[in-house]
C-alpha cells in the first residue's frame, strides 16, 4: 500500500517533470546544450519618397509565409505615420498613412527572422487558374508553345522544366521570342512565364525575396518561380528551370503586384539591407514562448538579474550532489560523516578545483583534529569546546591562505571558500568517533566522507548539467523522484554483498 | 556481483535498508524510542512489568547535583556511572572497588585509579551531553555493578559480556553473546572488535564466533574456545526479552541481559534499531525467521508461551 503511493508519487514527478522538460525543448525550442546559437537575420526595408501636397498613403508588402524560417520579431519607424498591417491579395501588407507630410520622406519596415526547418508553407492549394484572355497574335504562340511543351513532358515538373528551358535558349523559336518581346526586368519575364503556365491551366505565381547570407547593405529581391503540383508548392529558377529554393531564401511577398505602392508621393525607392547577428538559442526560445503566451517564460530562472542566476546556476547543482549523497549512502553504503557534508564539500571544491580541494581539506581535517586533541585535554564542555573548534578553523584557514600565499601558490587562498562550520563540526564528530571507535572507524569514515564529496563534486561540476537544470529546472522533479524512490530501496548496500559474505557462501 | 545478492536473498539475510525501510519504520514508531533511548525510563518501566534490572543508586539530572555524587555512593563500593541516552557503550565508567587508604578514590574495571573530581568532571561532560545521541543534555545514571557469572570468564577480556536478543513483534528471533576483547577496550560492541558468538535458540548453547565480520573459534585474548557453552537460566533469558515486547511496544527490538552471579540474568538495556551482525554470528538470516514468526504470530500470547514457541521453532 505505502509502497505502490511512493510508485505513483515518483512517477507522477517524472511525468510532470520530463513533460514540462519536452514541452520546453521541442516546441519552444530550448536548447538542451549550452552554447547553442541561432543565426537571426535581421531585413530592413526602407521606403524612399517624396511627398506630395495631399495625404499620402503607402502599402509595402511584407514578409507573411516564410518556408524555413520563422519571425523573431517586425517593427516599423515611421514618424508621425499610422501604421497597421492588412491582408491583401499577395499576403501581408504594411500601411502607413498621414494627413500631410513635407519634403523627402524616409519610412522604415524591420523584420527579424531565424531559420526554423519546421516552419512549412500552411499555405492552400489553388484552383486551378482560368485560361486567360490574351490578345492575337500572342495567343496563338502561347498555344503553340503549350502544345509543344506537353509532347515533350510528362507531369507538372517536367513541364515547367521544359518551358522555362525553351524561353531561356539562347536562340529562342519564334514563338518565344514574341512571347518575351516587351519584357525588360526578371519579373517580367516570370510574369510571362506564369501566364503561359496558366494556358496550360498550371497555378503558379512568382515569389520575391532574398537569399540571406552575411551582411548586405543594399539587397537586391530576386523573383522566383512558384508552381503547385496538386499537392504542394515548387520552386523554379526562372532564369535556369533549376528546380529548388536558393539557399536561405527569405521570400518577401508574392504575386505579380508590385512591392510597394505610395498614393500622394513620388519618386518611390525602395532598399533593403540585411544584417546577420547571432543570439543565444535560449533569447530566441524565451521569444517565441512569449509571443505564444505560455507561462514557461514567466518562471524562467534567464528572467532574474545576472548575479541572482549566477547564484541558482550553483545552488541548483545541490540535488544532484544530494542525488549522488543518497547513491552513494544507500546503495554503495559509503560511511560518510554528516549527511549533507560531502555535498557542501563538493560545493567548495568548485572553487578550488578538485586537486587543491582534496589537499586543503585534508591538511584543514588533520590539523584541526590534532588541535581538537590537544584542546581535549582541557576537558572543556561541549559547546565551548564545539565554538573553540570552530574558532580553530577558521585561525588554520587563514594561516594556510597566509602561508599559501607568501610561497606565491594562490589556490592556498581559495581555501576561505570551504563551509568552516561543517568542517568544525565534522572534526568534532570525528574526534569522537576516533576515540570511541578507534582510529580506524575515524579515517575511513573521513575517507568516506572526501570520496562521496569527490563524487558529488564531478557529478555537479559537469558544465552540460548545470546548463541543462538551470534551462530546465523543472528536470529537479524528475531527481526528486529519483530520490524517493530510492527511500525505498530496500535491497542489500554494494558494501554489505563483502560484509556478509560468510553468509553467501553457505 | 548480483549472484551474491541473490544468495545473500537466498539466505534470508537481512541489509541495512530493508530492515530500516521495511521493519524499523513500520514496527517501531518514534514515539516509542524514549522508552529505549533513555536508560532511566527503561529501567523503571522494566522494573514495573517486574523484570530484573540492576538496582539504581541515583540519577543526576542537572549539574548542580554533581556535587550529591558522593553521598549516592557513600555506602557502595562498588558501582557503574552510565550516560541515560548513551549508545555504543560510551561514557561509562565501572568502579569495582575504592582505594584502601582514601575514601574518595576509587578503582576502574581496568585498574586504574580515578578521584572524585574526576568522576564529577565525567558527570558533568554526561550531563552536558558528550555522550548523548543527539547532543543534548543528558542525564548520568548511577547502578549496581554486575558481578558476571563464570559461564564466560575464559572468553572474556575484561568488561562485562552481554546477551543480545533480537525480538521480532515479541518473538525472540535470534540471539547472540558478546564478549569483549583488549581490541573492544572491555566494550561488548562488535563493531568496536568484540567478538560476537551466536547462540541456538533452542538449547541456549553458543556456537561459532564472528570477530570483525569473519568467523572466528577461539577468544583473540584468552585462546578460550567460544563455542558450545550453555549460557545459564536460558529460559528466564528468552521469556525476560520476549517481555520486552509489551514494555517497549517496539515491533523490532534488541534486549541486551547481563548474567550476576547471585541476581542472575538482569536487563542492561534494549534497543530500537538493533545491528546486523547478529546474522553473521549465527550464521542464518533475519529475514526468514522473521517471516515464520508473522506466520505463527498470536497478539493474545503470554510472554513465557512466545518464547517456548521460539525455542522450538529456531533450535538448530
Amino acid at each position: 500500500m505505502n509502497q505502490r503511493y511512493v510508485y505513483i508519487l515518483a512517477a507522477l514527478l517524472t511525468v510532470i517533470g520530463s513533460s514540462v522538460f519536452f514541452y520546453k525543448w521541442q516546441v519552444l525550442g530550448f536548447p538542451v546544450t549550452e552554447d547553442q546559437e541561432t543565426a537571426v537575420w535581421t531585413v530592413e526595408s526602407a521606403v524612399h519618397f517624396d511627398s506630395g501636397p495631399g495625404s499620402i498613403k503607402v502599402q509595402l508588402h511584407v514578409p507573411s509565409l516564410t518556408p524555413g524560417f520563422r519571425m523573431l520579431n517586425e517593427n516599423s519607424v515611421s514618424r508621425g505615420y499610422g501604421f497597421s498591417l492588412n491582408y491583401g491579395s499577395g499576403g501581408r501588407e504594411a500601411q502607413w498613412a498621414i494627413r500631410r507630410a513635407d519634403g523627402e520622406q524616409t519610412i522604415y519596415y524591420r523584420i527579424s527572422v531565424y531559420e526554423d526547418g519546421s516552419v512549412d508553407e500552411s499555405d492552400t492549394t489553388p484552383p486551378f487558374p482560368p485560361k486567360p484572355v490574351i490578345n492575337e497574335p500572342l495567343n496563338t504562340a502561347v498555344e503553340i508553345l503549350v502544345d509543344d511543351v506537353r509532347e515533350h513532358s510528362a507531369d507538372t515538373t517536367s513541364f515547367t522544366t521544359e518551358l522555362l528551358r525553351r524561353m531561356n535558349e539562347a536562340s529562342p523559336d519564334s514563338n518565344v521570342e514574341l512571347l518575351l518581346s516587351g519584357v525588360s526586368s526578371s519579373a517580367d519575364f516570370v510574369d510571362v512565364v506564369t501566364m503561359v503556365l496558366a494556358s496550360a491551366r498550371i497555378p503558379a505565381r512568382m515569389v520575391h525575396g532574398f537569399p540571406l547570407a552575411g551582411r548586405q547593405r543594399s539587397a537586391s529581391l530576386v523573383s522566383w518561380l512558384e508552381v503547385h503540383d496538386g499537392d504542394q508548392w515548387l520552386y523554379f529558377n526562372p532564369a535556369t528551370g533549376e528546380q529548388n529554393l536558393p539557399e536561405r531564401f527569405l521570400i518577401w511577398w508574392r504575386g505579380n503586384e508590385q512591392l510597394v505602392n505610395v498614393a500622394g508621393g513620388s519618386n518611390v525607392q525602395v532598399d533593403f539591407a540585411i544584417q546577420e547577428n547571432h543570439l543565444d538559442a535560449v533569447t530566441i526560445a524565451e521569444t517565441q514562448a512569449a509571443q505564444r503566451g505560455t507561462a514557461a517564460v514567466d518562471f524562467s530562472l534567464y528572467s532574474l538579474p545576472i548575479q541572482t542566476q549566477a547564484v541558482y546556476s550553483v545552488l541548483l547543482m545541490i540535488p544532484i550532489g544530494a542525488l549522488i549523497m543518497v547513491i552513494m549512502r544507500n546503495m554503495v553504503g559509503i560511511d560518510a560523516f554528516g549527511t549533507f557534508m560531502p555535498v557542501l564539500i563538493a560545493l567548495a571544491f568548485r572553487e578550488t578545483k578538485l586537486f587543491w580541494g582534496v589537499i586543503l581539506f585534508t591538511l584543514l581535517v588533520t590539523l584541526g583534529l590534532t588541535i581538537r586533541f590537544l584542546l581535549d585535554r582541557l576537558r572543556l564542555l561541549l559547546v565551548p569546546r564545539l565554538s573553540a573548534v570552530l574558532i580553530v578553523v577558521v585561525i588554520l584557514m587563514l594561516f594556510i591562505s597566509l602561508t599559501s600565499h607568501r610561497m606565491g601558490m594562490d589556490s592556498g587562498l581559495s581555501i576561505a571558500l570551504f563551509p568552516m562550520v561543517i568542517i568544525a563540526m565534522t572534526i568534532e564528530r570525528m574526534s569522537v568517533v576516533w576515540e570511541e571507535r578507534g582510529p580506524a572507524d575515524a579515517i575511513r569514515a573521513g575517507l568516506g566522507s572526501l570520496v562521496v564529496a569527490v563524487a558529488a563534486y564531478i557529478f555537479m561540476g559537469m558544465q552540460w548539467l548545470e546548463h541543462l537544470i538551470f534551462t530546465f529546472p523543472e528536470l529537479l522533479l524528475v531527481i526528486l523522484a529519483l530520490v524517493v524512490l530510492s527511500g525505498r530501496y530496500t535491497g542489500y548496500r554494494l558494501t554489505e554483498l563483502r560484509r556478509f559474505k560468510e553468509l553467501s557462501s553457505r | 556481483m548480483f549472484s551474491v545478492a541473490k544468495s545473500l536473498r537466498a539466505a534470508g539475510v537481512l541489509g541495512l535498508n530493508e530492515r530500516n525501510a521495511e521493519y524499523i519504520m513500520r514496527l517501531n514508531p518514534r514515539r516509542l524510542y524514549p522508552r529505549v533511548d533513555d536508560k532511566v525510563l527503561t529501567k523503571q518501566l522494566a522494573l514495573s512489568a517486574g523484570m530484573a534490572v540492576p538496582d539504581l543508586y541515583g540519577v543526576i539530572a542537572h549539574q548542580a547535583e554533581v556535587r550529591n555524587f558522593s553521598a549516592m555512593v557513600a555506602e557502595r563500593d562498588s558501582f557503574v556511572v552510565k550516560p541515560a541516552q548513551g549508545s555504543g557503550g560510551d561514557g561509562i565508567l565501572v568502579v569495582t572497588g575504592r582505594s584502601q587508604r582514601k575514601r574518595d578514590s576509587f578503582r576502574l574495571s581496568s585498574g586504574m585509579l580515578i578521584s572524585e573530581g574526576e568522576i564529577q568532571h565525567h558527570l558533568s561532560n554526561i550531563v552536558g551531553g558528550q555522550y548523548s545521541l543527539s547532543g543534548n543534555r543528558d542525564k548520568a545514571l548511577i547502578e549496581y555493578c554486575v558481578r558476571f557469572d563464570p559461564t564466560f570468564a575464559e572468553v572474556s577480556y575484561q568488561g562485562v559480556p552481554d546477551v543480545r536478543v533480537v525480538v521480532y513483534r515479541g518473538y525472540p528471533a535470534m540471539a547472540m553473546v558478546r564478549l569483549p576483547t583488549r581490541a573492544s577496550d572491555g566494550k561488548a560492541n562488535l563493531h568496536q572488535g568484540a567478538v560476537g558468538a551466536g547462540v541456538d535458540l533452542g538449547s541456549g548453547r553458543t556456537m561459532a564466533g564472528v570477530l570483525d565480520d569473519l568467523l572466528v573459534d577461539e577468544h583473540p585474548d584468552t585462546g578460550a574456545l567460544v563455542a558450545d557453552l550453555e549460557i545459564p537460566q536460558w529460559d528466564f533469558i528468552l521469556e525476560s526479552s520476549a517481555r520486552g515486547y509489551e514494555v517497549t511496544g517496539l515491533g523490532y527490538l534488541g534486549v541486551d541481559m547481563v548474567i550476576d552471579a547471585e541476581r542472575g540474568p538482569l536487563i542492561l538495556e534494549m534497543n530500537a534499531r538493533p545491528g546486523l551482525n547478529i546474522q553473521i554470528a549465527n550464521c542464518a538470516g533475519l529475514t526468514g525467521r522473521m517471516q515464520r514468526i508473522e506466520e505463527i504470530f498470536d497478539a493474545a500470547s503470554r510472554p513465557a508461551e512466545r518464547a517456548a514457541i521460539a525455542r522450538t521453532e529456531f533450535s538448530a
